[in-house]
């Protein structure tokens, strides 16, 4: 697996021949603000502004294939969610991931389905259960719960049990 | 919310109306001449469980297509977040009821990986004859109710018979039919029965045969043929950008099986094809699955002939639940057993996604943990969910009669689409 890389510096000289990290520097300098090397996997904190550049410029570099978009609820932390994007590419055999840090006041992003179409239902879901907007989502509606389902259930302030 | 619901970006096609407007259809923006909307599911015994698809049609020509999902919504996800980690594995066979295994595994594997074990050779091996034996199961079911929806009613009889022996070797070893939670974090549940292996055995001896039966009746059969072959077509480009795995991207050429380019519990150590096919239809889909139970038949083989001896279950007294007989007699293993039944064991702080080939494609496993003995967030990502947006691109052109056909070949599970 490898020893843990936990800080930028560190990634950027023990992984200096990955793909990824390489094309992103090359392509955007500034948009990668942390990456990590943990467990065997690599994490990249992308600027949230700049992540559908970023997703374009892995996927020309042989990263073909998004996996899943998710996201993780930091309540009560700021910036509070966490848009995780695990890219694969099938030339290389690598994975990487990507998180985006997105705040809690009327949370938004930029949607990667210009990117990669697959990223639509992944999108809907994140909508529906985190209430994360993505611009210039094609249809972004709730996709598990009834269209008029107030609040986001996967947020960390919305109960486990009991009604609404 | 209400401009939530009236959402700017909705799609604009003349005549569609959007599913959540269908209950009230508004004239002024009804079904245009030419075409109708029709409804259908969730209640079709075609759409495998509670899929509701909103066709748009011409004749009996699909023009648009939309599927609607969250009928079986249970929030598996969220529910994850309230239990310690090793009350998380009876939750994820809920999530795919064809391959509880699989689910168990990727589970394991991730919470395995963030505690980073060292599992048992002989744990390994079971999990791989136990994997094999799942896909097998979930194919049977899938090749009795595609031919079915096909109108081939006799293959279902046939294939729920040997699915029965399979099902009832999961009940011996793990005393469940279909909700086994057998995997653990650090190993199995049980040690395996005396004579599992002897009837593992006899069950894939005669398994060939019975495919050559079941190809007996369809592979040659003029009908099923007709009904397949050039239906539902699917580019190799369109897998990759909508998200396909498993079987249907295997079909379109993508040669990409996690269990050969990316191995998890010991599969290096098997030899096996990877079929593939170019053709990217539904009968392409039909050949590269029957091809594939083949080869699980040879992995099980192979595992049942080089089954290591030893433990079952790693060497962490702190995660797994120590043996019964142990806890009985020696005081440390009941202070153990209290502690891991009561607190849950704590998981150190990280992230990590854990892929695995289920009979459907890639099944991963996010979780993260912060440091405590329930996960912070466990995410599935799931074949059918993503394979289900190529559905339209797949059925756009063709009859209503071939959406059934496609339905079935992309072999879609609502429990692991809603979760």
């Amino acid at each position: 697996m490898g020893e843990a890389l936990l800080n930028r510096q560190a990634v950027f000289e023990g992984l200096a021949q990955n793909v990824a990290i390489q094309a992103l520097r090359a392509a955007h300098p500034d948009a990668m603000t942390d990456a990590r090397f943990d467990r065997g996997e690599l994490t990249l904190v992308i600027d949230a502004d700049q992540i559908r550049a970023a997703c374009r410029t892995l996927q020309t570099a042989g990263y073909n294939f998004l996996e899943d978009v998710t996201c993780v609820d930091w309540y009560p932390a700021d910036p509070r969610f966490q848009v995780t994007y695990h890219i694969l590419s099938h030339t290389l055999k690598e994975r990487v991931r990507l998180h985006a840090m997105v705040g809690s006041l009327d949370p938004s992003i930029d949607s990667i389905t210009p990117v990669w179409p697959s990223a639509n239902y992944y999108e809907r879901e994140v909508w529906d259960l985190f209430g994360i907007r993505f611009n210039g989502h094609p249809g972004l509606r709730r996709i598990m719960m009834p269209e008029e389902w107030e609040g986001h259930p996967l947020r960390k302030d919305y109960p486990v049990e009991g009604y609404r | 919310m209400a401009d939530e619901l009236n959402n700017p970006h909705a799609p604009e096609i003349p005549g569609f109306v959007e599913t959540a407007t269908l209950v009230r259809p508004r004239p002024e923006e009804g079904p245009k001449d030419r075409t109708m909307v029709l409804n259908m599911g969730p209640q079709h015994p075609s759409t495998h469980g509670v899929l509701r698809v909103v066709l748009e049609i011409d004749g009996e020509t699909v023009v648009k297509l939309v599927p609607d999902i969250g009928y079986l919504h249970t929030g598996i996800e969220k529910t994850c977040e309230a239990k310690f980690w090793q009350q998380v594995v009876p939750l994820t066979d809920r999530i795919d009821y064809l391959c509880p295994m699989t689910n168990n595994l990727a589970f394991c594997l991730a919470g395995e990986k963030l505690l980073q074990l060292e599992i048992p050779e002989r744990a390994q091996w079971m999990r791989v004859l136990l994997n094999e034996l799942t896909r097998l199961n979930s194919h049977l079911v899938w090749l009795g109710t595609h031919a079915m929806d096909i109108g081939a009613l006799t293959v279902f009889l046939y294939t729920f018979r040997e699915r029965e022996e399979i099902l009832r070797i999961f009940e011996h070893v793990s005393g469940q039919r279909m909700m086994t939670s057998y995997f653990r974090i650090g190993g199995l549940a049980l040690d395996p029965p005396l004579d599992f292996f002897d009837s593992v055995q006899a069950l894939i001896k005669i398994l060939p045969e019975k495919i050559d039966e079941y190809e007996n009746l369809l592979t040659g059969n003029p009908i099923f043929i007709n009904r397949l072959k050039g239906v539902g077509y699917l580019s190799p480009a369109d897998a990759v950008a909508l998200g396909v795995t498993g079987p249907p991207a295997r079909s379109t050429g993508i040669d990409w099986d996690l269990r050969r380019d990316m191995p998890y519990t010991g599969y290096e150590k098997f030899k096996f094809e990877v079929p593939i096919s170019t053709e990217g239809d539904v009968w392409a889909r039909y050949l590269v699955r029957l091809k594939e139970m083949r080869e699980s038949v040879k992995i099980c083989q192979q595992a049942l002939d080089g089954m290591p001896e030893g433990p079952i279950k790693a060497d962490a007294p702190h995660v797994v639940l120590p043996d019964r007989e142990k806890m009985k007699t020696q005081m440390e293993a009941l202070i153990y057993h209290f502690k891991i039944v009561t607190e849950g064991f704590q998981v150190p702080a990280g992230e990590v996604y854990q892929a695995v080939e289920s009979p459907r494609g890639e099944m991963g496993y996010y979780a993260v943990s912060d440091g405590t003995a329930k996960p912070y967030r466990v995410h599935m990502r799931n074949p059918s969910f993503a394979t289900l947006q190529a559905l339209e691109t797949m059925c756009v052109g063709r009859l209503i009669a071939d959406v059934v056909a496609v339905i079935g070949s992309i072999d879609i599970v609502l429990g692991e689409i809603d979760r």
